[in-house]
């Protein structure tokens, strides 16, 4: 049962909340920066000339879509950097637990730049052939060709997905909690340690996670409105 | 006379499936500065893929292709220096059957991509050129419009004043109104007539046999990736020799 004296309880730990939105943006900010990053890097291996780098790349990307984003992160945390015995413990903002953010950042960036390099791909390669052969035929370089001819038309027909991609990363980084980062949903542990309940704190959270993500896909559909002006008689 | 010659193309092969597939099969012809060189054929006979290779959007098996003295199917020259092929296809302007006009850009912007990137022309005065080619195409007031805008015909037309706008030596045409609805064929056949006859170097593949016999001063006919028949419109068309080429002519005639 929710009660308004539950809810007064919960949010005397307002602070908590908001170093947890602050977590869960910082991270899902990084992870968005360096997954695109390595998206890019992974959609350039795969469409391109030398076979080692296509393999490794496609076994990357199919290994990271078909295993579990939990088994991944405690492989990273647990396994990779051994706990918290190998980074060094210090706080970011003066609250952010370094040594436990950081492998959580790697985690995701890992993950979802498995996704969004298939993101890419598709949309590169949705471009008709003749859009390049025509650029090519003026004399444009391949370079010129990507930057001015098929990247615009491929972001803009890949927008939607990667906004979603986007909006995912910060619900699943929810999962980091399991680490002991302390984002949003760690709030929320700490409040049901504390006052023995914990109805009041979920909603406290979903409201802080809709008010994360809601506004995130609406500024990208506000960017796809403005680049959609060749497609309108 | 040498010096007449823009292209020349020796032996030029093409294989696909490790020659199971043989689009070229050793082609070898001339095309001198000036001339409006159509080529004809049965669908499958090369003719797109010989064009094609000119500019080398296909990469030929074997054989050579000498563009204004360099061939260009070499990575290297004689001195070492690797082959720009990109400073080569600016001056061959190349026009395809679904025009492939950039969609995210306005006329203008098609036209003066090329020149300012490429060419490093001052935007103005790209802008001021394409403007005088679009007048000269009588599409001055579909400047701002994106490509999704114009019909088929105005579509290929601009098509072709993008290429003519890098100033080429040479304009290719690949099947140009084969996508068109037919009473937008004169529009585009039009204009490639007056460029014809100010002197533009064209090479055309075309099913539109009353453009070669009219505008044309040379034609090819190819079929299975061999070049089988050449001559002037009338020798071709009036006292075709070989009989793939009577055989062709009496279907499309």
């Amino acid at each position: 049962m929710l009660t308004a004296q539950g809810f007064s309880k919960a949010l005397e730990y307002w602070r908590l909340f908001l170093q947890g939105v602050a977590c869960t943006v910082s991270l899902s900010a990084l992870t968005v920066l360096i997954g695109f990053v390595l998206a890019l890097i992974l959609a350039t291996c795969r469409m391109g000339r030398s076979r080692i780098l296509k393999a490794i790349a496609t076994v990357y990307v199919e290994l990271f879509r078909a295993t579990p984003m939990v088994v991944q992160i405690f492989i990273i945390f647990y396994v990779v950097f051994d706990g918290v015995k190998v980074l060094p413990g210090f706080k970011l903002f003066g609250f952010i637990r370094f040594e436990r953010f950081f492998p959580a950042v790697v985690a995701l960036s890992l993950n979802s730049g498995a996704y969004l390099s298939e993101i890419i791909r598709s949309g590169i390669q949705s471009i008709d052939g003749g859009q390049t052969e025509a650029a090519r035929s003026l004399g444009l370089s391949a370079w010129q060709n990507m930057r001015f001819v098929v990247l615009p038309q491929a972001i803009k027909n890949i927008l939607p997905a990667i906004a979603n991609e986007f909006v995912t990363i910060i619900k699943e980084s929810a999962i980091c909690y399991t680490i002991g980062v302390q984002d949003i949903m760690s709030a929320v542990n700490a409040v049901k340690g504390a006052t023995y309940r914990m109805g009041e704190a979920l909603v406290i959270a979903t409201a802080l996670y809709f008010c994360l993500t809601y506004p995130t896909s609406k500024i990208i559909a506000y960017f796809e409105r403005k680049m959609s002006v060749g497609d309108r008689r | 006379m040498t010096d007449d010659k823009l292209i020349q193309v020796r032996d030029l092969k093409k294989y696909y499936n490790k020659g199971a597939i043989k689009a070229l099969d050793g082609v070898t012809v001339d095309i001198n500065r000036g001339d409006v060189m159509v080529i004809i054929g049965p669908s499958g006979s090369g003719k797109s893929t010989l064009l094609r290779s000119l500019n080398l959007l296909e990469q030929p098996t074997s054989g050579q292709i000498i563009f204004e003295g360099v061939d260009i199917t070499k990575k290297k020259d004689d001195s070492g220096k690797k082959l720009d092929i990109d400073r080569h296809r600016q001056k061959m302007g190349m026009v395809f059957q679904h025009f492939n006009l950039f969609p995210h850009m306005t006329t203008l912007e098609n036209m003066t991509l090329a020149p300012i990137q490429v060419k490093k022309i001052p935007e103005e005065e790209a802008r001021a050129k394409a403007m005088e080619l679009l007048e000269r195409v009588g599409l001055a007031d579909r400047a701002d419009a994106y490509p999704i805008q114009l019909s088929g015909g105005q579509k290929q037309r601009v098509a072709i004043v993008r290429a003519l706008a890098m100033e080429p030596d040479v304009m290719l045409f690949d099947e140009p109104t084969s996508a068109l609805d037919p009473e937008m064929v004169g529009e585009v056949l039009d204009v490639m007539k007056k460029l014809a006859h100010e002197g533009m170097t064209m090479a055309v593949v075309t099913h539109e046999m009353g453009f070669a016999r009219e505008v044309g001063n040379r034609v090819l006919f190819m079929a299975d990736g061999k070049l089988l028949e050449e001559g002037t419109p009338d020798q071709i068309f009036n006292h075709p020799q070989n009989p793939r080429l009577q055989d062709f002519l009496s279907k499309v005639l």
